[in-house]
């Protein structure tokens, strides 16, 4: 069964993903297994699938590039495992653009 | 800069004022009264220090200090609110002190007329209660998270740009700072500003009010403060929305158990950008790629055959450009895999040389080494119009408009 995923960005990290904000995106198993989507993996997803421009705005290594915050669920995702956080069916990701503007 | 003395009772012309708010179970006599002894730092004049700095006048503060170095400008008017027509140029300090002044002169208000560093902020910040991070950029984000920390006081953080802003708390109640959240700072070119990106003035209005809000409900102790707690406005949807942040990380630099930090460090160099949010000039091309406005209008004036090229948005464009240029975005030219066709139809065969311009001469440096990389083969010669539409208006045409 492919995992349905609710992807957003605000902060204006949505302007990398031709300005949209809200991404509904289906995952597929991995190699036959369902439900083994890290975090981790579903950065490397986004890089490959949902990037449009300018990839070092968005990631670094394996992670997103500091002064990004990750939101799973509306939790911190330093709180639930960060990387390794293993993605549920329906979770929402959320990414945000910390903003220093004022 | 003596503590403001400890008020004991509220005068009668303080309860025929206050007494709105005084009426209010959780306010009473004893939050007005805590007011009134309480003060405030803000940290820059602009979007979210000017509605900060009313809201707490208006409600009674006993001592505002407002931190900023730089003068008013016409295109802060639209959302720096206590500044004025008639004050463009004056420091944004003693603006905000004026207007702060006429709405409640009962209020101390102290201005601070420099850029805060290393060296001043401690001294500064020490004496008061409550420190708001109004400001604009990184690097100050970084140093007063770090004196408050180093002092003890609580920071509430507030940004905006375009229509979304974020609000928290940091270091307050065991909760977690600025480097819990944000070890490292973001690489330099990834910050936009609010002159580059834009920002609608309510938005800040709004983070502005709120980040007041959260200084009286600590001045006071009443209330739930944002600790722990991210607040997202997006003016756009309409929507707020809360997040859960992270408690405070025992192994942070600063606030940790055992902390690495123990002073102030050079901000500038932690984040690789200055302490303001001022546009800087980039030089990515030599001189020989390059021709200043008053060369160009010389050719212009001329005649010589050429294809002008305008790298900026559309609906930046669309607000000015020179009669004669072609609108083709940089963002277009970085995406496209062949820039040759989008200049096909501007570039004819007698005429190779091409002349890239901006706002301010970065982007279309930008763009000539994109346009050298793909089209070498073609004998075009390609230029970038130093200092852009700006220095344009500067220095050629004063009637052009600047935004």
């Amino acid at each position: 069964m492919p995992l349905s995923v609710e992807i957003e960005f605000s902060g204006g990290a949505e302007l990398l993903f031709n300005k949209i904000k809200k991404h509904k995106i289906e995952l597929p198993d991995k190699m036959g297994v369902a439900n083994t989507w890290t975090i981790r993996d579903l950065i490397g997803w986004i890089k490959e699938n949902l990037l449009c421009e300018r990839p070092e705005l968005f990631v670094q290594g394996e992670s997103v590039r500091p002064g990004i915050l990750v939101m799973i669920n509306n939790i911190d995702w330093d709180l639930v495992g960060g990387l390794d956080y293993v993605i549920n069916n329906n979770d929402t990701i959320l990414f945000i653009s910390t903003l220093h503007g004022g | 800069m003596a503590a403001l003395a400890e008020s004991k009772v509220l005068e009668r012309e303080e309860i025929g004022r206050y007494g709105r708010q005084l009426i209010l179970p959780e306010w009473g006599v004893q939050g007005q009264l805590k007011m009134k002894s309480a003060s405030v730092l803000i940290v820059g004049a602009g979007g979210l220090g000017c509605p900060a700095a009313q809201y707490l006048a208006a409600a009674g503060i006993g001592h505002l200090g407002v931190v900023d170095y730089d003068s008013v400008e016409v295109s802060n008017l639209h959302r720096q609110i206590l500044h004025t027509e008639g004050r463009v140029g004056v420091t944004k300090v003693s603006s905000a002190q004026e207007s702060i002044q006429s709405l409640n002169s009962k209020v101390k208000v102290t201005p601070h007329h420099l850029v805060l560093n290393s060296t001043n902020a401690l001294n500064i910040i020490k004496d008061y209660d409550v420190i708001l991070d109004a400001s604009d950029n990184v690097a100050t984000r970084y140093l007063l998270n770090d004196s408050c920390v180093l002092l003890k006081k609580p920071l509430v953080s507030g940004s905006a740009l375009r229509f979304e802003g974020q609000l928290t708390v940091y270091n307050y109640k065991g909760g977690p700072c600025y480097r819990c959240l944000f070890p490292c700072p973001p690489p330099p070119h990834c910050v936009t500003n609010c002159s580059e990106g834009g920002v609608v003035g309510v938005v800040p209005g709004v983070i502005g009010s709120l980040q007041a809000l959260e200084a009286m409900k600590i001045i006071t102790d009443i209330g739930d403060s944002m600790i722990s707690k991210l607040l997202l406005f997006d003016g756009f949807s309409g929507t707020f929305r809360h997040i859960k942040l992270r408690e405070r990380n025992p192994e942070c630099s600063i606030c940790g158990d055992d902390p690495i930090i123990k002073e102030l460090i050079d901000y500038e160099q932690f984040c690789g950008s200055k302490p303001n949010d001022k546009e800087r000039q980039k030089e990515l091309l030599t001189e020989n790629q390059r021709i200043s406005c008053a060369d160009y209008k010389a050719l212009l004036d001329e005649g010589v055959p050429h294809l002008l090229l305008d790298v900026r948005e559309p609906v930046e464009y669309d607000i000015c450009h020179l009669p004669h240029s072609h609108n083709i975005p940089l963002s277009q030219l970085q995406k496209s895999k062949d820039i040759l066709s989008l200049l096909n139809t501007p570039l004819s065969d007698d005429n190779k040389r091409v002349f890239v311009i901006c706002r301010r001469g970065n982007d279309s440096q930008v763009a000539v080494h994109l346009l050298e990389e793909s089209v070498s083969n073609l004998q075009l010669s390609v230029s970038d119009i130093k200092g852009g539409l700006t220095e344009w208006s500067h220095s050629i045409d004063k009637n052009f408009p600047l935004y």
